[in-house]
C-alpha cells in the first residue's frame, strides 16, 4: 500500500488489505462518518484535477476516497492528503455527485488528530492552538496564537520561518499584546458544545 | 440601507486598513454599518478541523447577536472566511430542523437564537448588487485611469455556494474596478487558492501557491483583494515566495475598498495605505499621477463631501 502511494498515477489496490471492512459490526471504524459522505464517489477524478495542492499530496484526493471506501483506514489516516487541503472548495463546487468533499477533508483532519498515528496528530496542533486561542480570548489574538503554536510544536527552527513576517507586522504596528476584553465570553458556548458532542 | 456589520478578528488586528477603508467607503455610499456588539471569532478555517458542531455554533452566536441587536438586517462580512462560516450556518440549517435545534441549543446560554430568515452577505455582494456599478461610478472623483489592477477573489467568497457571482468566472470585482476607471487585468489566477492556513502548517506548498498568483499579476500595478487572509499571504510572504520562484517582480497588494476610497477622492492616509505590507513605487507613482490630473484641491473639505454624498436624499428613497 505504501509503495502504491508513491505512484499517484496508479491505483492497483489489493482487494483484501489490512484495512477494516466498511461497516463491519465487530470493528467500529472511526472513519465511517466520512465514508458516508463519499459513498457515491464514481472515481471521475474531477476533485484531483481541481485541487491546487494535489502535487503536495501522497494520495490524490480521488485515490484517497477510493482507499477510504475500500476500508484502508490506517492508510487514509496516515496519509498527508487531507492535511494539504486549504479549503478552497473547488472540488466541492465541481463534484458531479455533489459530495461535500471539503467537509470530508476537514472531518479527516479531526479524526486523524484523534485516532491517527502520532505524526498525524502533530499536524493538528495548529488548528487546536487556534481554537484554544479563540476559546480563551473570544477573538483571535494573532501574536499569542503563534507563540502557543511554536511552543506546542517544539521545533526551534519553525519560528525562524515566520520571523521576517513578524518583523514586517511589527514595523507596521500590527502586532499587539493580547487583548483580554472578550475573555471568557465563549466559556458557556464551548462547555455546551463539549457536552452535546459527548452525548449526541 | 444599513447592515449588521461583522468585521471579524483580522480586521481588528493585521487588516485594520480593510476595516477603516470599508467603513469610509460605505459612509460615502450612504450605507449604514452597525457593528455587532460583543461579536466573537467565527472559527476561521481552523474550527472545521477541530469540531463540526463548534464550526456552526461559533458563527451562530454572532448571527444570534445580530438578530437581537439589528433584527431583519442583512449581516455583512468583508472577510471571505468569516462570510463563508456564517453563510454555512444558514445554508446547513435551512432545511434541517434537527441541526437548527442543536445549533440553537449551543447558543442558548446567552438567550440567543438563529433568525432563519437572516441573509449573510459578502462585501462584494453588497457593493455589486445593492449599490451597483452605476452609483459607485457616480461617487468617483479621481478615476484610476492608467492603473492596471488584478482582481483577486480568492476562494471562499465564491465557493462552494454560488450566491452572488459565477464561481468559475467571477466578474463582480471586475465591474467595480471598471467603474473606478481602472484597467482590469485579464488573468486566470483570480480565483486560485492562496494556500490559506497552509502558510502556517505547510509553508512550502503555500509559498508555491502565492508565487504562482504573483507572477501572473506581474503586469498589474496592484492586486485587489477582498479577504484578509489572501492579503496576508500575498503581501507578507511575497519576498519569500518570489525568491523561490526566481523571476517575477514585486506587486503591490491593496484591499478593494482602499482603491475605491482613493478613487472617491480620499487620501492614501485616509485609507491607511501605509499599513499595507507590499507597496511598490510603481503603484505610488501611478496614484500620484491620477490625483494631480484630477486637480482636486482638498479631498476632505466639508463642502466637497456634502456635494458628493447626498446621503439624506438616497437614504430616504430606500
Amino acid at each position: 500500500m505504501r509503495a502504491e502511494s508513491n505512484h499517484p498515477t496508479t491505483l492497483a489496490l489489493p482487494l483484501h488489505g489490512k484495512g477494516h471492512e466498511p461497516g463491519h459490526p465487530d470493528l467500529p471504524d472511526p472513519l465511517d462518518e466520512v465514508r458516508d459522505m463519499v459513498r457515491a464517489c464514481m472515481q471521475c477524478g474531477t476533485c484531483t484535477a481541481s485541487c491546487p495542492n494535489a502535487s503536495s499530496m501522497d494520495l490524490t484526493p480521488r485515490q484517497m476516497w477510493r482507499c477510504l471506501l475500500f476500508g484502508f483506514t490506517d492508510e487514509v489516516l496516515g496519509s498527508k492528503t487531507f492535511w494539504m487541503c486549504s479549503a478552497c472548495y473547488s472540488c466541492t463546487l465541481r463534484c458531479p455527485r455533489g459530495l461535500p468533499l471539503t467537509r470530508a477533508m476537514a472531518a479527516l483532519k479531526r479524526l486523524a488528530a484523534e485516532h491517527g498515528p502520532s505524526a498525524a496528530r502533530r499536524k493538528g496542533i495548529f488548528y487546536q492552538a487556534f481554537i484554544d486561542n479563540v476559546h480563551k480570548y473570544g477573538r483571535v489574538q494573532e501574536m499569542d496564537l503563534m507563540f502557543h503554536y511554536f511552543m506546542a510544536m517544539r521545533d526551534p527552527l519553525l519560528p525562524l520561518r515566520f520571523t521576517p513576517v513578524g518583523m514586517k507586522l511589527l514595523a507596521k504596528g500590527k502586532l499587539h499584546t493580547p487583548s483580554g476584553q472578550h475573555k471568557g465570553v465563549l466559556d458557556d458556548l464551548f462547555t455546551r458544545v463539549r457536552e452535546m458532542e459527548e452525548n449526541p | 440601507m444599513s447592515y449588521a456589520y461583522y468585521p471579524g478578528c483580522s480586521l481588528t488586528e493585521s487588516a485594520q486598513e480593510y476595516d477603516v477603508s470599508t467603513r469610509l467607503v460605505f459612509e460615502r455610499l450612504c450605507l449604514g454599518l452597525n457593528e455587532i456588539t460583543d461579536w466573537t471569532c467565527c472559527g476561521a478555517g481552523a474550527v472545521d478541523a477541530v469540531s463540526g458542531l463548534l464550526a456552526l455554533a461559533l458563527p451562530a452566536r454572532n448571527l444570534g447577536l445580530a438578530a437581537k441587536q439589528y433584527p431583519g438586517k442583512d449581516v455583512m462580512a468583508p472577510c471571505s472566511a468569516c462570510y463563508l462560516n456564517h453563510l454555512k450556518v444558514v445554508e446547513q440549517t435551512r432545511h434541517d430542523r434537527k441541526l437548527t435545534a442543536r445549533v440553537n441549543q449551543a447558543i442558548a446560554g446567552e438567550g440567543l437564537a438563529l433568525d432563519p430568515g437572516v441573509r449573510v452577505r459578502h462585501l462584494l455582494d453588497v457593493l455589486v448588487n445593492d449599490v451597483g456599478e452605476e452609483r459607485i461610478g457616480q461617487a468617483v472623483l479621481v478615476p484610476l485611469e492608467g492603473l492596471v489592477v488584478a482582481p483577486y477573489y480568492g476562494c471562499q467568497a465564491l465557493r462552494p455556494y454560488p450566491v452572488f457571482d459565477d464561481p468559475e468566472r467571477p466578474s463582480s470585482m471586475d465591474r467595480i474596478l471598471a467603474a473606478l476607471g481602472a484597467t482590469v487585468l485579464a488573468w486566470d489566477k483570480s480565483a486560485t487558492c492562496c494556500g490559506a492556513s497552509l502558510m502556517a502548517t505547510d509553508q512550502d506548498t503555500a509559498l508555491r501557491a502565492v508565487a504562482g498568483i504573483l507572477s501572473a499579476a506581474g503586469e498589474a500595478h496592484c492586486v485587489a483583494t477582498v479577504c484578509p487572509l489572501c492579503s496576508m499571504n500575498l503581501e507578507a510572504y511575497q519576498r519569500q515566495a518570489l525568491r523561490g520562484s526566481g523571476s517575477a517582480r514585486e506587486v503591490a497588494v491593496v484591499y478593494l475598498p482602499q482603491l475605491m476610497g482613493l478613487a472617491m477622492g480620499m487620501s492614501p492616509e485616509d485609507v491607511l495605505l501605509s499599513k499595507n505590507l507590499a507597496l511598490t513605487d510603481r503603484l505610488s507613482e501611478a496614484l500620484d499621477r491620477n490625483h494631480k490630473q484630477a486637480n482636486i484641491v482638498s479631498f476632505r473639505s466639508d463642502n466637497h463631501n456634502r456635494r458628493v454624498s447626498p446621503c439624506s436624499r438616497t437614504s430616504s428613497s430606500r
